[in-house]
């Protein structure tokens, strides 16, 4: 029974060449930064971080920033580190004013661990949200446009 | 460049233990909705996701396995599984779920989605594809 090729028929790579060129070089790159882990018990947070800064300094451009997967706890604005310590929903939400960033929360992720904003409130009856400045919730969707609308999609996990 | 990309879903975690496994799968079927070409590679811990038989009664938790057998619904023929992670686990090609999915160019005959590949293969499956989803 024969099932679909191993390979792809045809070696076709709609942007990848031209992409390695770009980011060989100083030409600017759409970039989606997808963040999977929590703050402070993993440093895929951190990293993911330092990497959109990084690029942001070189000039890329940062289309979207989603939060995926525990990486919805980025986005509480009730954390509340030791002061001698990074304060990490802070320094995203900073980030994002001051370059205009859209920072997205998986909204089926955020249900599971809690994280709401006022109309996610108002829906499931809480009492409370937590989400910071700069953060919105959003579906899936927001991903998956993030993969076709960018050059490049990076993924920060464990 | 063009409308369609090629999307690859790489699952490298075990299905339990984290939740990685099941919210990749979420992705999978959201993504399916976005007419673009999607293809799923299982390798290192990720292949426990495809092995027969899972019982979730004692973890408490929703066994999901199902899913994976029905994402040919979704229009996803392609589900390359690598070789060597397979082998360095005691795992054959006979351990695994089936999987299959419907030929349009074949009079709609049921195929198994599933391919065996090698890491080499596996390597170039990821050069090819213009966004990989890594969980």
């Amino acid at each position: 029974m024969a099932g679909p090729p191993v390979m792809p028929a045809n070696n076709k790579n709609t942007c990848g060449v031209s992409v390695k060129q770009q980011l060989a070089g100083d030409e600017p790159v759409k970039l989606g930064i997808v963040v999977l882990e929590g703050p402070y018990q993993h440093e895929a947070a951190d990293t993911a971080y330092n990497f959109a800064v990084a690029a942001l300094e070189k000039g890329h451009e940062i289309f979207r920033i989603f939060f995926y997967h525990d990486g919805v706890n980025n986005a509480t604005r009730l954390m509340v580190p030791p002061q001698d310590d990074r304060h990490i929903q802070k320094r995203w939400s900073e980030l994002a004013e001051k370059h205009n960033l859209d920072l997205v929360v998986c909204v089926a992720a955020a249900q599971r661990r809690g994280i709401m904003d006022e109309e996610e409130q108002k829906r499931h009856g809480k009492d409370a949200n937590n989400i910071a400045p700069g953060f919105r919730i959003s579906g899936l969707g927001q991903l998956i446009e993030a993969g076709i609308q960018c050059d490049r999609l990076v993924f920060f996990g464990d | 460049m063009s409308d369609v990309k090629n999307f690859l879903y790489v699952n490298r975690k075990a299905p339990h233990g984290t939740i990685y496994a099941l919210e990749s799968l979420e992705v999978v079927l959201i993504g399916a909705a976005f007419e673009q070409d999607v293809a799923l590679a299982f390798l290192d811990d990720g292949v426990f996701q495809l092995v027969k038989g899972w019982d979730t009664s004692e973890l408490g938790v929703k066994n999901f396995q199902p899913a994976y057998t029905a994402l040919g619904d979704y229009d996803i023929s392609k589900v390359y599984v690598e070789r060597e992670s397979l082998e360095e686990r005691g795992l054959t090609e006979d351990d695994l779920i089936e999987m299959t999915y419907e030929d349009e160019e074949d009079d709609w005959a049921e195929k198994s989605s599933i391919r065996i590949v090698s890491r080499e293969e596996m390597a170039q499956i990821m050069r090819d594809a213009d966004v990989i989803l890594s969980f």
